[in-house]
């Protein structure tokens, strides 16, 4: 466990550099496209302190360069051609940094894939002294239980969502209070580890520095749920290029994320497997014409689909857009189906409020919105992202959701496990803090 | 073979209705004749490139290259040039060829000196002291140094120079005008009313207008000796000069022999007192030849022998004495 404290604290600190410097840069590495955001914080009050600042912490940046490309190598959201990923990186990278006029060292990223898996934690201790004092805090993350998590994974969050002093439960912060035993509820994240050291490794090769890490699904839910939301509790389903993230928020923390490794490049790689035709063109058919509910006048509408074979005098298909439906259809089907089997897992049937929203690129089929409650339930809506500062028109879409989200976790980050302190049992037996504290106590 | 350029080949059918050759020909053909450059662009930067963008775009090395590399180049070409001797002084010969051209155009030349309100002798003394060659470059005279030189000499009062329209270099002088005459040890010399030289003077009658001091220090008090002289008005045209007496008081000498002592203090007053007696009782006339007014509350008269004995004769005659 400590060397994912010192790799976690590590990142955080660099995290800190970066807002002390005043710019970050923001890195969505997607399946369908790699989103680089240059944010410049300025003003007072970006750390967040205790409560949340004015906007939910947004006011405190602002987005000064934006830039995206198409991705390359990433396949369900990992990483599966380095150099070529690297190339993209660059690529975003660059042109976000030329809008942004500045060099930028910090990058914070998010990724999708790794196939995600969510554990709760519990833990409990005695209080040491009357009131709660930051060390108890600590012994009693340090005593949650931690699941075996398998060799080659890697924690990527976990969260403290909930603190129990004696009977009460629901504390957000039980620092100061009095009382003898204390519980704490953790969300923890795993990821695979390879994903996380071959993006680590994409973007160490772009001579950047790693300010941070998220998860797709976490930083999508931050974006696409409105507050109200995040409280009475809610699942944000961001339907990506080549995963489909699943994340459940309750009283504004994560408390469940999966994902489901299909997306709207599945829909595109259908199409050109139907109608013959080649990725780009498929693409472009999906994006105009796309839709869920046929009707009778999609019988009628045909779509030139053109063999690209050269020959335009004898190669000129065309489809009616019933049949493009036809195709779509079944696979968002499927889709919803594994997000439907995800919230069934995580039992989000026993939630008091069923909302789900659904965001990202993949989202913007027309007719999701029909089709969606039939397979998820009564309270669906199609979410877009918060509006931040200086973002620019072309990036406020639904596709943005995970970038915009990473900008409000990069201003108003929730406290983690390793943002508190190391108990004391856990240090060695050397440490100069243990010799103090023998000090203290015998003389 | 001979490459077939594409478009020409796929031109629309003529009138003979040949075949139009398919995009996918055209393509064929495109890319053999390109060769490997019909590859679609890679639009990621370079490993490279986009290290040198990165570069470019931190603040400090934006700054240094914009703001202190090029002053560090051009300091270091001219420093390289003139670390060679050659350059150095080659460069040295051309500035001043170009200055010595610039100096001696036909402008900047002058070539007459014009003397103002100085009379020949002092007229000729300046020309002298200036000694130039006309035409000269007006920047290689100096004129302070020259008008120090002029105003040195004892008979400008002051002076002024400068360099007129038409290359003429101008003398303004105003001369001191001579007061009185001195003698001393040395021979006559001129003096103005503030007790300054203005010339020497070869013989008394050259200036018979001006009045004669002599005695130790009586250049130092030219003043109090015009003074005097301006009192003594009914007695000027007997008066042959002034004399300094122990560099403290004056001597009045009329022709005759006769003499007036002034008192240190108040010497007009005395000679004054004097005028009045010479012009109520005829004092001066008479056979005198001291009036010491050193104390003038007790004017004293020195006769001549023959006055005296005349006076005692009177006396005696007075007294009834008898020889």
């Amino acid at each position: 466990m400590t060397d994912l404290y010192e790799a976690q604290r590590a990142m955080r600190n660099m995290r800190n550099a970066a807002l002390q410097r005043g710019v970050v840069a923001i890195l969505d590495v997607g399946s369908s496209k790699i989103a680089c955001l240059v944010l410049r914080f300025d003003g007072e009050g970006f750390m967040g302190g205790d409560g949340v600042g004015a906007l939910a912490g947004q006011s405190s940046f602002r987005v000064i360069g934006a830039a995206t490309t198409r991705s390359r190598g990433v396949r369900f959201g990992e990483i599966d051609a380095m150099a070529e990923t690297e190339r993209a990186i660059r690529t975003a990278v660059q042109a976000a940094q030329k809008m942004a006029q500045t060099r930028v060292d910090h990058v914070i990223a998010c990724f999708s894939g790794g196939t995600p898996r969510s554990y709760g934690l519990a833990g409990q201790v005695e209080v040491e002294a009357d009131t709660v004092s930051e060390q108890d805090v600590a012994r009693v993350l340090a005593a949650s239980e931690v699941p075996d998590y398998g060799q080659h994974r890697e924690v990527l969050h976990a969260q403290p969502v909930n603190f129990q002093l004696d009977h009460r439960s629901g504390l957000k912060d039980p620092r100061g209070q009095i009382g003898r035993s204390l519980a704490a509820d953790m969300h923890m994240l795993t990821v695979d580890s390879a994903a996380i050291q071959n993006l680590l490794y994409c973007i160490k090769r772009c001579d950047l520095e790693v300010a941070g890490l998220a998860s797709g699904a976490y930083v999508a839910g931050i974006s696409a749920l409105v507050e109200d939301e995040q409280e009475l509790g809610a699942a944000c389903v961001d339907m990506g290029g080549g995963a489909t993230d699943v994340s459940i928020f309750m009283k504004k923390h994560m408390i469940y994320a999966d994902s489901v490794r299909m997306g709207g490049d599945h829909v595109t790689s259908d199409i050109a497997m139907g109608l013959q035709v080649p990725a780009a063109t498929a693409e472009r058919i999906k994006t105009f014409y796309g839709g869920i509910h046929a009707t009778g006048m999609d019988d009628r509408e045909m779509i030139e689909v053109g063999g690209n074979s050269g020959d335009w005098e004898r190669d000129r298909r065309t489809v009616s857009r019933a049949e493009l439906i036809g195709i779509i259809r079944p696979r968002v089907e499927e889709i919803l189906e594994g997000v439907r089997e995800c919230l069934d897992a995580a039992g989000f049937e026993h939630m008091p409020s069923q909302q789900i929203v659904l965001t990202g690129g993949a989202s913007q089929i027309p007719g999701l919105d029909t089709l969606a409650p039939k397979i998820l339930g009564q309270n669906v809506r199609i979410g877009r992202p918060l509006r931040v500062q200086g973002l620019p028109q072309a990036a406020t879409g639904a596709a943005f959701a995970a970038a915009v989200g990473l900008c409000l976790f990069a201003a108003n980050p929730q406290d983690e496990w390793w943002d508190f302190e190391i108990p004391m049992e856990s240090y060695p037996a050397r440490s100069l803090k243990r010799a103090v504290r023998w000090f203290k106590d015998n003389w | 073979m001979r490459p077939i350029d594409p478009i020409e080949f796929a031109k629309g059918p003529t009138v003979g209705g040949s075949a139009r050759v398919s995009e996918a020909v055209a393509r064929a053909l495109r890319a053999r004749r390109n060769h490997g450059a019909a590859r679609p662009h890679d639009p990621a930067p370079s490993r490279t490139a986009y290290r040198m963008n990165r570069l470019w775009l931190t603040p400090s090395f934006r700054f240094f290259l914009r703001r202190i590399a090029p002053v560090l180049a051009v300091t270091a070409c001219v420093g390289l040039w003139f670390a060679s001797e050659a350059n150095r002084t080659g460069f040295m010969e051309r500035v001043a060829t170009i200055k010595s051209e610039i100096q001696n155009r036909p402008e900047f030349m002058v070539k007459l000196m014009a003397i103002d309100g100085a009379t020949g002798p002092l007229a000729e003394e300046i020309r002298t002291i200036v000694a130039q060659d006309f035409p000269v470059s007006s920047f290689e005279l100096d004129l302070p140094e020259k008008l120090a030189e002029i105003e040195s000499l004892d008979a400008v009062q002051s002076a002024r120079l400068h360099i007129r329209a038409g290359g003429i270099l101008q003398v303004d002088v105003t001369e001191r005008s001579p007061a009185v005459i001195w003698r001393s040890a040395q021979g006559l010399e001129m003096l103005d009313a503030e007790g300054r030289r203005v010339s020497a003077l070869e013989s008394r009658l050259d200036r018979p207008d001006l009045p004669l001091i002599a005695g130790v220090g009586a250049e130092r008090d030219v003043a109090e000796a015009l003074a005097i002289l301006r009192a003594s008005g009914p007695l000027l045209p007997r008066l042959r000069g002034l004399v300094r007496v122990g560099e403290r008081r004056w001597n009045l000498v009329l022709d005759r022999d006769q003499q007036v002592l002034l008192p240190e203090t108040d010497p007009l007053g005395a000679l004054a007192q004097v005028v009045a007696l010479d012009q109520s009782r005829d004092l001066l006339n008479r056979d005198v030849i001291t009036v010491d007014m050193r104390r003038p509350n007790r004017p004293t008269l020195q006769l001549t022998d023959a006055a005296r004995e005349e006076m005692r004769r009177l006396r005696s005659v007075k007294l009834g004495v008898t020889n």
